[in-house]
């Protein structure tokens, strides 16, 4: 049974995101997502900077058995990215929600929250897809 | 000549396993109408006896001769213990090293072979071979346009003809806008401002279609101050022997055709294709990559690695389409390699002295160079009515070097000679002696 | 294993050098040369020692067999070797004038007539150096067509079934991929190919028999779909060996298609390469073929560039030549009865094998196969999956079956004897597997850490992508 924090929200392509406060949020992909992919091999991480909507693509995780890309749960800009990752992208496998976060964002929308699932709604999910 | 096996009592008992009554029951899933009644319309089989006595007589109908062409296919001397060792069953019965465990030795050769085309490129990281030099420029360029987003690139019109066509080919298939650089008297000098603005790379060839040496440093160094990528093409890497390691003169990447090391000419192929480029590029790369890694109990071991970036995981967002490589081919460039070792600068040496040789003789019987550049092993001279001189010196037993007027009007009876450690002094004397006898 | 560079003690090059004396050449200037090389000193037996060494670490058709399915590993004649080291074949220039190359240029004209013959295609181009080279021709080919008609067609559709290169080959030519969807029985979705075939479809590409090793019955009705909303039906002729002599692939409705003569036809694989990939088209696509063309005229055969409408070079020359003339030995010597029966004991040897292991293997979809099948790891005990078997066969002696492919069976095991294999030993085969089938149910932990008597232990693929090293330093 994968690991699904109750203080978070989720999206339906398996990122996690937590308010840091009002406008500012970390992001990364959730316990089920490492799972399916396994070894974790590389990361591409955006550029600082870049202005992502909700939705865009913004990095690629590559594992032995796949690639896969991460979309951003919400518009705005990126405000830091997790190089630890570029070295170390077993963090990812090892800690999804602690030290493999992806990347920081400051939210144009924080509205745009509301529209995402909480830990319940992302555990019924998965479940369905399985 | 069948190769298959069995007794009528085996296919009794396989169909009574099965649960059917004949083979035809097998094929019941194919609608009756499209099933062929009768045979195909093929030729009578043949045994080993007839197969044998047609395939001398269809190639005792070519006449390889004394080969004086070069122009991105190179007759080189290949030693004994290629063939020897390359005809190892376990090598060329071998499928692709997914299963690591059982492929070590194909695993480990492709590995040598990716070092030795670092070394002698200057590169970082070669991968495992494509194709041939043309497709490895073609898949060089898209590799580039990805990284940069840029969706044009420079090509130098010193680049090989067939390389340019099949460049054309990728790009119009991927959107990509060729715009040519244009030399002068054999070479390229400093491309046109406008060719390289807004260029995602230059493509220059070293040496060059006509045999010259480019200045790659410079050139690279022009490419670089546009925000282009230097991608330098080499068609006879025995040059690399000789010549400055692109890799050390500015270029990002460096591709072409590596069939030269120890695979025949056999009317073009297989060929071999090398492709390599800077660490920056690695996770681009088209094809497959051999890398070292361990096993279970620690022991140095070989795999392909970074496969996610091949087409069979990442499908539509894979680097490339490319699945097969010349694995055989790179066997073979690897063991000549070996063989050849710190010894391909002599050879290189005696190519390009062999060259000057065949050179001095024709200039002296007033068939003049048409470039003055420095050159490896290919140069080209003037020789007056040189298609009917040309057929002549094929009668002759000859294959007499390559026309340039076929290619481009403006080399009209201007003939590409190569010469390489297999016509020796001699040959090249009687070469220059028999055109001359020729082109009275 | 060591490399060679690590064998670099002898001091001077093996190589035999001659030693002609010959004056100096015009200088090169010195900023364009280099100041050395660094490559390697070995001995001629050190070095043969070496590659002999290496050689028996590898696994190779004539060492056991491969059950790889859609590879098609059967066996590789030598008298295709022997034809192929012919002096008059290996020593041709490739820009030799024709009337010093008409033997080559026969081979190649006579090639694409027997596969002509057996698929019922009108023309077939030796140029592709590869399947995956082929398929991109075919795509080429397809968007020439529709430029040529002044028609903008942006979708090619796939199988979700489908080989990772169909999809790669598609996006390499600016086409959008759309996949359509198999029911539960393996064949295509005909209700949901219906609603989604319409005037921006381009083409449609189907492994025929599909990945599944499974005829998809409606392959004609297919056809006709596509026809009448004016696209084309491109084959992917992996799966062809199971066809032959049985029916011709243009028969079915196909317009075009590629084939692997280093699968169906008997090429070896060269432990990656060089193979060939051909590419046949119907009577309407023969115009965009690749250039150069082989034609016959009055007087010998020659290669036709004036061809307009073609979709240009794929190669710098005229494709791997030494690998087809090994196909056309091939067919010459199997004649239509050899075709025939290559054909036919390939699918009678797949389902012999199926029978054998269907008690112990899940079989996701039950339905009589044609030279391949798939089964899975569903309900292996001991929490063994395909992976571990994968590597475990590998003791018996053995290759593994091509493992997780297609994509839409999990854990599929896929497994394609070949008809060049016997009775006997496909029985030894199934035995090997169920033995496995026993180990994971008492002692799954021989499967897991398999293999265990090959040259080298289950290799660290993560290890190997995480902190790639691709080259050898000192």
């Amino acid at each position: 049974m994968s690991h699904i924090p109750d203080d978070l929200k989720y999206t339906k392509d398996s990122e996690w995101i937590r308010m840091d406060d009002e406008f500012t949020a970390t992001c990364g992909i959730t316990d089920h997502a490492q799972e399916m992919l396994t070894d974790i091999v590389f990361v591409e991480l955006p550029e600082p900077g870049m202005e992502v909507a909700g939705g865009e693509q913004v990095a690629v995780v590559e594992s032995v058995k796949a690639v896969s890309n991460v979309y951003s749960p919400v518009s705005g800009r990126i405000s830091e990215v997790n190089r630890a990752l570029e070295g170390s992208p077993e963090l990812l496998n090892g800690d999804p929600y602690g030290e493999g976060w992806m990347f920081k964002i400051e939210m144009k929308a924080p509205r745009e929250l509301d529209g995402l699932m909480d830990a319940a709604a992302y555990a019924a999910h998965i479940e369905s897809e399985s | 000549m069948k190769y298959t096996c069995g007794a009528d009592a085996d296919r009794a008992a396989m169909l009574a396993s099965i649960g059917v009554r004949s083979v035809d029951e097998l094929f019941a899933g194919i609608p009756k109408d499209f099933r062929l009644k009768g045979g195909l319309d093929l030729p009578e089989a043949l045994s080993e006896i007839e197969v044998m006595r047609r395939m001398e007589e269809l190639a005792g109908k070519n006449r390889p001769g004394r080969c004086f062409a070069g122009a991105g296919s190179y007759v080189h001397y290949l030693p004994a213990a290629v063939d020897a060792l390359a005809s190892r069953s376990e090598f060329y019965t071998a499928y692709t090293p997914y299963q690591a465990e059982v492929s070590q030795g194909t695993l480990t050769a492709i590995f040598e072979f990716q070092t030795f085309i670092c070394r002698l490129t200057g590169m970082d990281v070669a991968n495992a071979s494509m194709y041939d030099g043309a497709t490895a420029l073609a898949e060089s360029v898209l590799m580039s346009v990805g990284v940069s987003g840029k969706k044009t690139v420079a090509v130098a019109d010193t680049l090989h003809p067939h390389y340019r066509r099949v460049l054309e080919t990728y790009c119009w298939a991927n959107d990509v806008e060729i715009r040519t650089a244009h030399g002068e008297a054999g070479v390229m000098m400093t491309p046109a401002a406008d060719a390289l603005d807004g260029a995602s790379a230059l493509i220059i060839q070293s040496p060059n279609f006509f045999g010259c040496v480019e200045d790659v440093s410079a050139l690279s160094s022009a490419a670089h101050a546009a925000g282009a990528h230097s991608i330098v093409v080499v068609t006879e890497p025995h040059s690399l022997g000789l010549l400055a390691p692109p890799g050390k003169s500015g270029a990002d990447i460096v591709c072409g055709e590596a069939q030269s090391f120890g695979n025949p000419v056999g009317f073009g192929g297989p060929a071999l294709g090398m492709l390599a480029a800077g660490a920056g590029f690695m996770r681009r790369m088209p094809g497959r990559l051999v890398g070292r890694t361990v096993d279970s109990a620690g022991k140095e071991a070989y795999a392909l690695t970074l496969q996610t970036r091949e087409q069979h995981i990442r499908r539509e967002r894979a680097t490339s389409n490319i699945c097969t490589n010349q694995g055989l081919c790179a066997l073979r460039a690897a063991i000549y390699l070996s063989v050849l070792g710190n010894g391909i600068r002599k050879l290189a040496i005696l190519n390009h002295k062999l060259a000057a040789r065949c050179k001095k003789s024709l200039s002296s019987k007033g068939f003049r160079p048409v470039f003055e550049r420095p050159y490896f092993n290919e140069f080209a001279v003037k020789i007056p009515g040189a298609p009917a001189v040309m057929k002549r010196l094929e009668e002759e037993g000859y294959v007499p070097g390559v026309h340039l007027g076929d290619y481009y009007e403006e080399y009209e009876d201007c003939v590409l000679i190569c010469c390489t450690e297999m016509t020796g002094p001699d040959d090249m004397d009687g070469f220059a002696e028999a055109v001359a006898r020729f082109a009275k | 294993m060591p490399v060679i560079f690590e064998k670099s003690g002898c001091g001077r090059s093996a190589y035999p050098m001659p030693e002609w004396k010959l004056d100096d050449a015009d200088p090169i200037p010195p900023e364009l040369l280099n100041d050395g090389v660094d490559l390697v000193e070995a001995g001629e037996l050190d070095i043969v020692r070496h590659y002999t060494a290496l050689s028996r670490m590898n696994f190779g058709v004539d060492t056991g067999m491969y059950p790889l399915g859609s590879c098609t590993m059967k066996y590789n004649p030598k008298i295709n070797e022997r034809v192929a080291a012919l002096p008059g074949f290996t020593g041709l220039h490739p820009l030799a004038s024709r009337g010093l190359s008409q033997g080559a240029l026969e081979v190649l004209h006579g090639l694409s007539g027997l596969l002509c013959a057996i698929t019922g295609m009108r023309r077939f181009s030796l140029a592709p150096a590869a399947g995956a080279h082929g398929e991109l021709a075919g795509v080429m080919v397809i968007k020439k067509y529709f430029e040529k008609r002044g028609e903008r067609r942006g979708v090619i559709l796939i199988p979700d079934s489908a080989h990772g290169t169909n999809p790669a080959s598609v996006a390499m030519c600016g086409f959008e991929t759309r996949e359509v969807p198999s029911t539960s029985e393996g064949d295509v979705d005909m209700e949901k190919l219906r609603s989604i075939v319409d005037q921006n479809v381009a083409a449609m590409m189907l492994t025929s028999p599909n990945t599944l090793g499974l005829f998809d019955r409606n392959t004609p009705a297919i056809a006709n779909l596509l026809h009448d909303k004016g696209a084309l039906f491109y084959c992917d002729g992996a799966n062809l060996n199971a066809l032959l002599g049985v029916v011709r692939v243009r028969d079915l409705g196909f317009d075009l298609m590629h084939i692997n003569l280093h699968k169906t036809f008997s090429t070896p694989h060269g432990g990656g390469g060089p193979g060939s990939g051909p590419l046949g088209v119907c009577d309407e696509l023969e115009p965009y073929l690749p250039v150069p063309v082989v034609l016959k005229g009055k007087d010998g055969f020659h290669l036709e560039y004036d061809r307009p409408d073609s979709i240009g070079r794929i190669h710098s020359f005229y494709g791997n030549f030494l690998v087809a003339l090994r196909a056309f030995v091939y067919i010459s010597m199997l004649g239509s009865e050899g075709i025939r029966d290559a054909g036919e004991t390939a699918v009678l040897n797949a389902n012999y094998l199926l029978s054998l292991l269907r008690k112990d293997y899940n079989l996701p979809v039950d339905r009589a196969c044609m030279h391949e099948f798939v089964l899975n790891d569903k309900n292996m005990p001991g929490g063994v999956t395909t992976n571990d078997i994968a590597k475990r066969i590998l003791d018996f002696g053995y290759h593994a079956p091509t493992v997780y492919f297609p994509l839409l069976i999990p854990g599929a095991i896929m497994i394609e004897p070949t008809e060049t294999e016997t009775r006997e030993t496909l029985e030894a085969f199934a035995e090997a597997m169920i033995a496995i089938k026993r180990e994971a149910e008492t002692s799954p932990e021989t499967v897991k850490t398999a293999p265990h008597t090959t040259p080298v232990g289950r290799v660290d693929a993560v290890l190997a992508a995480r902190k790639p090293v691709l080259k050898w330093e000192p």
